[in-house]
C-alpha cells in the first residue's frame, strides 16, 4: 500500500492506518476498500493483528472487535486521550458534588442501552436491531425509578435523604425529582431536563455511528448500529465489574429480568 | 382519616387532621417520629405560598406588596386541579388568564397587564422555574437511635407535563392537592371514603353549608384519585416491559374497579338525597346551596365516568400487550453470557447512592460513549479559513423557474366508439328484456364489424354489472325515463370469456309523478329502500312491492319479467 524500504514499516504503517479508520467510528469497511482490505488482513494475518494490538495498546486503547460490518471498534482506557470525559460531554458536570448531574447523563446512555437491548439475548444476537426513542427511554428510566420508589413505600423505607450528605441519596430519587418535559420560553427543550439529557445522549450516540436516526417521532426515534452492541456490552462488563467492587451485584440466570408475558389457563378461560 | 380539616391557614387544623391515621399504624416511638416527620412535611408543602408573600416586596420592578400573594398561589393550585381530568390538565395561559382575573379583583386600580404579570409570576414561582428539578426542597430533623438526623424531603406542587397533542399542560401534584384540603398524606382510598361519607352524614342531617366544604373536599380527593390511577396506567401504557402484567395489574384494575363502582353508588346516593333537599328547601338560599352542592357531586360522577372508562380500556391494552409480548421471538440461545442490562446494571444504579452510582456508571459512560478523538489544528486550514472572503448570499436564494406541466390524463381504457355502441346496445325496449348472452353475442358481431370498437363485451359486462344497481330514486330525481335492471333467475351462462349466470336485463321506465312534492315526502317516508343500498333496490322484490303500490304512489315501473330468484346479478362475471 505505500512505498517503504522494510517489509516492518510498512506493516507499521498499515496497523497504524486501520487505527486511523477506526477513529472515524462512521466510515465502514463496505464504504472503503482500504478499510474493508485492513480488516480482512486483521483477521486473517495474526502478526497483523498482534502489531494492531500493540500501536493501540500504545496509545491506551483496547480493540473490542473487527467485523466488516463496523470495522474496529476500540475502547479507551481512563487515562486515554482519546477517553470521553463527562466534564467535556456536558456543562456543569465536573468536580465535587456534581455526582448528581453525573449520574443523571451516564443514567440516559444506560436507560438507551438498556431499551436498545431489552434482554441478555438482544445483547448476544450479533443481528439484533433495537429501536429507542427520547420519550421511551426517558419513560421507561422514569418508570424503574417510580416502582423503586414504590417498592420502598411499600417497605416502608421511604426515608428522605440525610440533608449534610447529598451523595448519599439514592439514584433514582435524583432521577424522580429531576424535571422531564419542562416549558421553556421559547418552547424548546430545556437541556438539564431528563428528556433533553436522553435526547442529547441519542444526538451523540448517533455522531458517533453507534445509532441512526430513522425519525422525529417520540422525540427522535433511532435504530442500533452493530457497533453499539460491542461498546455496550464492553461499558456493561465494566460497569458490573465496579458494581461487584462496591459489592452490589445481581446474579441471573440470562433469562432477564424484564417481565415475560404468556398466556395463562386462567386468561384463556377469560376469552 | 382526616377528620375536619376544611381550613388550609390553620396549621393546628393540619396537624390535627391526620390524628388518628399514623396513631393507628402502632405508638411506638418511630411511629410517633414518622407522624410528626409528616406534620412537619405538611407544613412544609405550604411554605412556598408563605415565600410568595414574604418575597413580594423584592420585586425589583415592580411594587407587589397590594397583592395577597399566598391567595392567588392557592387560587391557582386550585384551577389546575380543577381543570385537570384524566387526559389532559389546565393550559398555562388559561390559569394564567383565570389568575389575572383574580389579581384584578384585589387590586382594581392597577393596570391589566400588571395584573397578568403577577399572575405569571405567581405561576412560575409554584412550579419553581428557576431550579434544574423545578420543584422544592426542605430540610427537617428528626429524632432516632443515632441522636438528631437532619433529613431532605423533595416536593413539587405544580408540573408540567406533554399531552397526548404535545402540549404543555400543568397538573398538580399530590402535595398541592393536600395543602388544598389541608390534610396530610393518608391512603387515598380512605380518604376519598371518608370524605363522600362525611359529606352523606351532613347532607342527611340538613346542614348544607357545611356540606359545601365536604363536597369540595370529596372532589379534590376524587382528583387526586383520579391522578393516581392515571400515573399507574400511563406507566403500563408505555410500552415497556417491566410492568408485571400477569398478576399485579389485573389485581390493581379489579380493585381500583370496584372502588370506583363503591363511589358511584354512593355519590349517587348523595345524589338523591340533595335532589330530594333541594326540591323541599324552605328558603332560596338553601334551594342555591342545594344545587351548588348538586353541581360538585355531578362533577364527581362524571371524573368517576372517566376514570371507569380508563379502567375498562385498559384491560384491552393489557390483552394487547400480553399478546404482542408473548408472540415476540425469543432466541433459544443460551446467552448467559451476555448481561442483562436491566437487573444487573440498571436497576442497581438506581438502587446505589449517588455517590456510588456516579462511579459504576461512570465506568460504563465511557466505553458506551465511544472515543473522543481531539480535532488537530492544522495551520494551511487556518490560513485558508482566515483568507477566504465570506461569500454574499441572496437572502431569497435563486430564482425559482416556471416548472412545465404537462397534463398527464391517464388514456380511457375503452374507446370512444366502444361507448358508442354500447349505448346502443343498452336502450333496450322496456317490453322486451334481453339475456346478458344475447347482448354478449351482439357485442361480438359489432365489434367484428367496426375496428375501432375493442373489448365491446367487457364494457357490456361491466356496464350490465354498474348500472344494474342503478339507484331508482337517484333516477327519478334526475327526471330519467328508466332505469337498468339486471335480475338474477339461476341460469348459467355459456360463454367462453365469462362466467357466472346468465343474467336478465331490462330497462324498467320510471313514471314521473304528477304531484312531485307531496310525494316525495310521503315516498320517502315509506319506501326505506329508495336511499338504501342499491343492490336491494333492484331485487325483484323492490320492483313488485312499486308495482302493487303503483296506484297509491303514481309510480310505476314496469318491468315483463316474472319474479324470479331472489339474488341479484352479483354471481355473474
Amino acid at each position: 500500500m505505500t512505498t517503504s524500504s522494510t517489509p516492518v514499516v510498512t506493516s507499521v504503517v498499515d496497523a497504524s492506518r486501520l487505527l486511523a479508520f477506526a477513529l472515524r467510528p462512521k466510515l465502514r469497511p463496505a464504504r472503503d476498500g482500504d478499510y474493508a482490505e485492513l480488516v480482512r488482513r486483521y483477521r486473517e494475518d495474526d502478526a497483523f493483528a498482534e502489531l494492531v494490538k500493540a500501536v493501540c495498546l500504545g496509545l491506551d486503547l483496547i480493540v473490542l472487535d473487527v467485523d466488516d460490518r463496523h470495522g474496529m471498534v476500540l475502547a479507551s482506557t481512563d487515562d486515554s486521550v482519546f477517553a470521553v470525559r463527562m466534564a467535556d460531554y456536558a456543562k456543569r458536570t465536573g468536580g465535587e458534588g456534581k455526582a448528581a448531574e453525573r449520574v443523571l447523563h451516564a443514567l440516559a446512555h444506560l436507560g438507551t442501552a438498556t431499551l436498545a437491548y431489552p434482554r441478555p439475548a438482544d445483547l448476544a444476537n450479533l443481528a439484533y436491531v433495537g429501536r429507542v426513542t427520547v420519550n421511551g427511554v426517558e419513560a421507561f428510566v422514569r418508570e424503574a425509578a417510580r416502582r423503586l420508589n414504590e417498592a420502598a413505600l411499600e417497605a416502608d423505607e421511604d426515608l428522605d435523604p440525610p440533608a449534610d450528605q447529598p451523595d448519599l441519596e439514592a439514584s433514582w430519587r435524583v432521577y424522580l425529582r429531576r424535571a422531564a418535559t419542562p416549558g421553556s420560553v421559547d418552547g424548546r427543550r430545556v437541556s438539564s431536563s431528563t428528556t433533553g439529557m436522553v435526547s442529547k445522549a441519542m444526538a451523540f450516540l448517533a455522531d458517533q455511528g453507534m445509532l441512526t436516526r430513522r425519525s422525529d417521532d417520540d422525540g427522535g426515534t433511532y435504530a442500533t448500529t452493530s457497533r453499539y452492541r460491542v461498546q455496550v456490552a464492553e461499558a456493561g462488563s465494566r460497569m458490573f465489574a465496579e458494581l461487584l467492587a462496591l459489592g452490589i451485584t445481581e446474579i441471573t440466570d440470562g433469562e432477564g429480568t424484564l417481565t415475560q408475558i404468556e398466556w395463562t389457563e386462567q386468561d384463556l378461560s377469560l376469552l | 382519616m382526616e377528620e375536619g380539616a376544611t381550613d388550609v391557614y390553620d396549621p393546628a387544623v393540619v396537624g390535627r387532621a391526620d390524628g388518628p391515621s399514623w396513631s393507628d399504624t402502632g405508638m411506638g416511638s418511630v411511629a410517633a417520629a414518622a407522624g410528626f416527620a409528616q406534620r412537619v412535611k405538611a407544613l412544609a408543602t405550604t411554605a412556598p405560598l408563605h415565600d410568595l408573600d414574604a418575597r413580594k416586596g423584592q420585586v425589583q420592578n415592580a411594587d407587589y406588596s397590594v397583592y395577597q400573594m399566598s391567595e392567588l398561589a392557592l387560587h391557582a393550585i386550585d384551577l389546575v386541579t380543577i381543570a385537570m381530568d384524566f387526559d389532559t390538565g389546565a393550559r398555562p395561559e388559561a390559569v394564567v388568564q383565570e389568575l389575572a382575573r383574580k389579581a384584578a379583583a384585589q387590586a382594581v386600580q392597577r393596570t391589566p397587564l400588571e395584573h397578568e404579570r403577577v399572575a405569571r409570576w405567581v405561576l412560575e414561582n409554584l412550579l419553581n422555574v428557576g431550579s434544574a428539578d423545578r420543584g422544592f426542597r426542605t430540610v427537617y430533623g428528626m429524632s432516632g437511635p443515632q441522636g438528631y438526623d437532619r433529613r431532605t424531603f423533595d416536593f413539587k406542587l405544580l408540573e408540567e407535563t406533554r399531552g397526548t397533542d404535545g402540549e404543555l399542560y400543568l397538573r398538580a401534584s399530590n402535595e398541592a392537592v393536600n395543602v388544598l384540603v389541608g390534610a396530610l398524606e393518608v391512603d387515598l382510598e380512605a380518604a376519598h371514603i371518608a370524605a363522600d361519607l362525611r359529606l352523606d352524614i351532613l347532607i342527611k342531617r340538613g346542614r348544607l353549608s357545611e356540606a359545601q366544604a365536604s363536597a369540595q373536599n370529596a372532589r379534590y380527593r376524587t382528583i387526586q384519585y383520579g391522578e393516581m390511577l392515571r400515573r399507574r396506567l400511563e406507566a403500563t401504557s408505555r410500552d415497556v416491559r417491566n410492568v408485571d402484567w400477569s398478576v399485579a395489574m389485573p389485581e390493581f384494575l379489579d380493585e381500583a374497579l370496584v372502588h370506583i363502582e363503591d363511589r358511584f353508588r354512593a355519590e349517587n346516593a348523595i345524589l338523591v338525597n340533595l335532589t330530594e333537599a333541594r326540591d323541599t328547601a324552605d328558603t332560596a338560599t338553601r334551594k342555591a346551596q342545594a344545587a351548588r352542592l348538586i353541581e360538585v357531586v355531578r362533577d364527581c360522577l362524571r371524573r368517576h365516568d372517566q376514570l371507569q372508562a380508563a379502567l375498562q380500556s385498559a384491560g384491552a391494552r393489557f390483552r394487547a400487550e400480553q399478546d404482542r409480548q408473548t408472540f415476540t421471538s425469543t432466541t433459544a440461545a443460551a446467552v448467559a453470557a451476555a448481561l442483562d442490562l436491566h437487573g444487573q446494571l440498571l436497576i442497581p444504579a438506581l438502587l446505589c447512592s449517588a455517590r456510588d452510582a456516579d462511579r459504576a456508571l461512570g465506568r460504563f459512560f465511557s466505553p458506551a460513549a465511544g472515543l473522543d478523538v481531539p480535532q488537530a489544528l492544522r495551520l494551511v486550514d487556518l490560513f485558508e479559513g482566515l483568507i477566504t472572503a465570506p461569500t454574499g448570499r441572496d437572502v431569497l436564494g435563486e430564482a425559482v423557474g416556471e416548472p412545465d406541466v404537462i397534463p398527464d390524463e391517464e388514456p380511457s381504457r375503452f374507446s370512444e366508439a366502444s361507448y358508442h355502441h354500447l349505448d346502443r346496445l343498452l336502450a333496450l325496449d322496456p317490453e322486451a328484456p334481453q339475456r346478458l348472452s344475447g347482448l354478449l353475442a351482439d357485442a361480438r358481431q359489432r365489434q367484428q364489424d367496426d375496428d375501432e370498437a375493442t373489448d365491446l363485451p367487457l364494457l357490456v359486462v361491466v356496464r350490465v354489472l354498474a348500472q344494474a344497481a342503478e339507484d331508482i330514486g337517484a333516477a327519478r330525481r334526475h327526471h330519467e325515463g328508466s332505469v337498468l335492471m339486471a335480475i338474477d333467475d339461476g341460469t348459467p351462462l355459456e360463454d367462453p370469456d365469462f362466467a357466472g349466470s346468465d343474467l336478465l336485463v331490462a330497462r324498467a321506465a320510471i313514471l314521473q309523478l304528477p304531484e312531485p312534492a307531496a310525494d316525495t315526502g310521503e315516498a320517502g317516508e315509506t319506501e326505506e329502500g329508495y336511499d338504501g343500498p342499491a343492490a336491494e333496490e333492484s331485487t325483484p322484490a323492490a320492483v313488485s312491492d312499486h308495482q302493487e303500490s303503483a296506484d297509491v304512489t303514481d309510480l310505476d315501473v314496469t318491468t315483463t319479467e316474472p319474479a324470479p330468484a331472489e339474488d341479484t346479478q352479483e354471481g355473474a362475471a
